[in-house]
């Protein structure tokens, strides 16, 4: 036991940073995004539950296990190459309550829509959130939808909360990485980023990149068929990669060591990336998931993801390590190693 | 990718690195003037290729990190007058100025968009005659030439709702003043490759031969670096000063003399505040005389402020190449990429980033 004297403080333990306003950083998912969630939210909410910082809370109820979620999408443009923000919105809480262990069962949908919006492109978009739910196997039940005037929205915001059933023999969480853990990733990273910057105004080159927004839910599945050592599952969304790895090192305080060589990133998303000065480890995906298996399964689990359409170029890209213990380290092409940190603020786009 | 692969070639890295252990006999403190090269240091750690008794001071090719902060100060406040667009590439948004960056700028109503081009701040001009649009222009003689271009363009076409905010400096000058700084210990440069092929390399002849250091014009890529590190070291062990270049796939000796003479017709030299360095005669352009009413300084006439850094920081120093970015006693303490103190933190060409970043 620590015999030290203890000190208890009552200010926040978390320095407050220069900001006294939201930043756009603070919603690009990086270390800004987690002091506002931390110093402002976990302050206020704090409970067992919502501190196990994970994709949704998993919660007991009447001996069963639910995973619950929610997510907002405030997406520019609302379409872009391959979706809308419509199926964004179904497939981003499919995949989170998915990396809980979870069998997607129900949605909420709500939409803040602003004066002047085309009715015919939020059917366009209500069409694509049917298609997507449908493909997913998951029903759309319950709805809001509010009106603000022209101006002071963006043409359509998107909340859709979702539950699902945890099954008795999954144990899915950050806290459950174990040293040893083999990392594989479900095919190439960084194409929904760089798709959405290709798309976006005044930043148009050509391209055929388009965003790899899908459900997991059913590779999720095949997965948990392959393997019942299935530590930990993450969707390496806003702040890509790098940031979920740091994520993940950090909560269960374990080391985590990748290999740039193996991790799948497409030849013109290489190119946009190095025009634009992106690392495309800190680009966002939608349909991606990091698995952490125990080692004698990986290979297992490997195989399966490949036979499954959202999984054809899965790929081991790492293992967790007890040494440099909350650290991400890269070994890079050319055989020297680095550390991989968390993204700090927004990815921008450099000088020269 | 084609032209790029080729360059982070493991096998290749390995033979040139054999050889630079080879030729190095005793200690060599070099410096990469670029901030690019830094980086590129960092992100391969070329330092696990290289031997221990090569030292690289970092130099200060970082054109965010030397933008003087009353310059800042001026962008922010161009960018609170009313009907202003200020304009800027990304990471100039994140530098702190005296009392705030041009992201709390834009969060307290100003009207401040990144651009990948001058030339789409004139685009932003023209989608918006009744907006006065300013482009805040930094960089070294890489990016001068594109925003001349923005000016002479503006120009032709009449545009009277453009300015230019001009905070360009010149890469010579700057490592004229840090070798005759007194506890200088620079033995030999890697020049700055994307510098040169505007520049050419000429203007380090005179360099090399007043202080009889070698130069080695160097690209970006593992490759380039280490072929640069390579005919440095192999310069030094033999006692030689000569300017040579490793980066001859893009760089000639003339340079791109397009590019020189667009500069030569929209700016003149200056005297020009480095941040962390101080004052360098004749180390900038600034607009001249025939396109002045292009010039943002002229057009809001603001007055120079006096504004201090903190006294925490010690940018200058690893600007200068004295210190490197982990003897700051502020590094990782109180200064992050989140909340930086100083620009060679901010910058994804600064120093203290590139520390923090892949190396600590």
């Amino acid at each position: 036991m620590n015999e030290e004297p203890v000190t208890y403080n009552l200010s926040c333990p978390v320095p407050h940073s220069r900001y006294d306003s939201i930043m756009m950083a603070h919603g690009g998912g990086g270390k800004l995004s987690q002091q506002l969630i931390q110093q402002v939210f976990y302050n206020a909410f704090a409970n067992d539950e919502l501190l196990v910082s994970h994709d949704g809370a998993m919660l007991s109820i009447n001996g069963g296990r639910l995973a619950f979620s929610t997510d907002s999408y405030v997406i520019q443009p609302i379409f872009f190459p391959g979706g809308n923000i419509g199926d964004l919105a179904i497939n981003g809480t499919v995949n989170d309550l998915a990396c809980c262990g979870a069998i997607p069962q129900y949605l909420s949908v709500g939409f803040i829509l602003e004066e002047g919006f085309p009715i015919s492109e939020l059917e366009r978009i209500a069409q694509s959130m049917k298609k997507a739910a449908n493909d997913a196997g998951i029903k759309i039940v319950t709805g809001d939808t509010k009106v603000v005037e022209r101006g002071k929205g963006d043409h359509v915001f998107i909340n859709t909360s979702g539950i699902g059933l945890i099954p008795d023999d999954r144990n899915i969480s950050p806290l459950n990485c174990q040293v040893g853990d083999v990392i594989i990733i479900n095919g190439t990273i960084a194409d929904h980023g760089i798709a959405i910057m290709s798309s976006r105004a005044g930043l148009e080159f050509e391209t055929t990149i388009q965003s790899d927004t899908c459900a997991l839910n059913g590779l999720v599945e095949e997965i948990f068929k392959a393997s019942k050592n299935i530590h930990v599952l993450r969707d390496p969304t806003r702040g890509g990669v790098a940031s979920a790895l740091n994520e993940i090192a950090q909560s269960s305080k374990t080391g985590i060591i990748i290999e740039e060589e193996k991790i799948p990133v497409k030849e013109d998303v290489k190119a946009a990336c190095e025009l634009l000065g992106f690392d495309p480890l800190y680009v966002a995906n939608e349909g991606k998931i990091l698995v952490f298996v125990a080692t004698d399964d990986a290979e297992k689990v490997l195989e399966a993801m490949k036979q499954h359409s959202a999984g054809k170029n899965a790929a081991i890209i790492g293992k967790v390590t007890s040494d440099y213990q909350n650290k991400v380290r890269m070994k890079t092409i050319l055989g020297s190693q680095r550390f991989v940190e968390m993204m700090s603020g927004e990815q921008l786009p450099r000088i020269c | 990718m084609k032209y790029i692969d080729e360059y982070r070639d493991k096998e290749l890295v390995e033979k040139i690195s054999t050889k630079i252990h080879k030729a190095t006999t005793k200690p060599w403190a070099i410096m990469e003037v670029c901030g690019g090269q830094t980086h590129s240091i960092m992100k391969y750690n070329l330092l696990e290729y290289l031997p221990s008794e090569i030292d690289f001071i970092h130099g200060p090719g970082c054109p965010v990190c030397v933008t003087p902060i009353e310059l800042i100060d001026k962008a922010i406040s161009i960018s609170l007058i009313k009907d202003v667009i200020l304009t800027s590439y990304g990471d100039m948004l994140r530098v702190p100025g005296s009392t705030m960056d041009l992201f709390q700028a834009k969060a307290k109503g100003a009207d401040v968009r990144i651009v990948f081009s001058p030339l789409d701040a004139i685009k932003v001009a023209t989608d918006n005659p009744l907006k006065k649009v300013v482009f805040f222009a930094v960089g070294f003689e890489t990016t001068a030439p594109a925003n001349a271009m923005a000016v002479v363009e503006a120009k032709r076409r009449n545009l009277t709702n453009f300015s230019l905010l001009a905070a360009h400096v010149l890469v010579p000058p700057a490592m004229e003043a840090i070798l005759s700084s007194q506890n200088s210990r620079i033995q030999g440069f890697i020049a700055a490759g994307h510098v040169c092929t505007v520049m050419g390399y000429k203007q380090y002849f005179p360099i090399a031969e007043k202080y009889k250091v070698p130069i080695v014009i160097g690209g970006f890529e593992p490759v380039d670096l280490m072929e640069a590190v390579y005919m440095l070291i192999s310069q030094l062990e033999s006692g030689t000063y000569s300017v040579e270049n490793a980066y001859s796939r893009v760089v000639t000796k003339e340079g791109n003399l397009h590019a020189q003479k667009v500069l030569e017709d929209v700016f003149e030299i200056s005297d020009q505040n480095w941040r962390g360095i101080g004052l360098i005669p004749n180390s900038g352009f600034k607009i001249n005389r025939s396109f002045e009413s292009f010039d943002a300084e002229k057009v809001f006439s603001l007055q120079n402020s006096k504004v201090s850094e903190s006294p925490l920081c010690m940018a200058g120093e690893v600007l200068q190449g004295h210190i490197k970015p982990t003897a700051c006693k502020a590094f990782l303490n109180i200064c992050t990429p989140e909340n930086p103190l100083g620009a060679p933190m901010v910058s994804s060409e600064g120093a203290c980033a590139a520390y923090f970043h892949y190396h600590k």
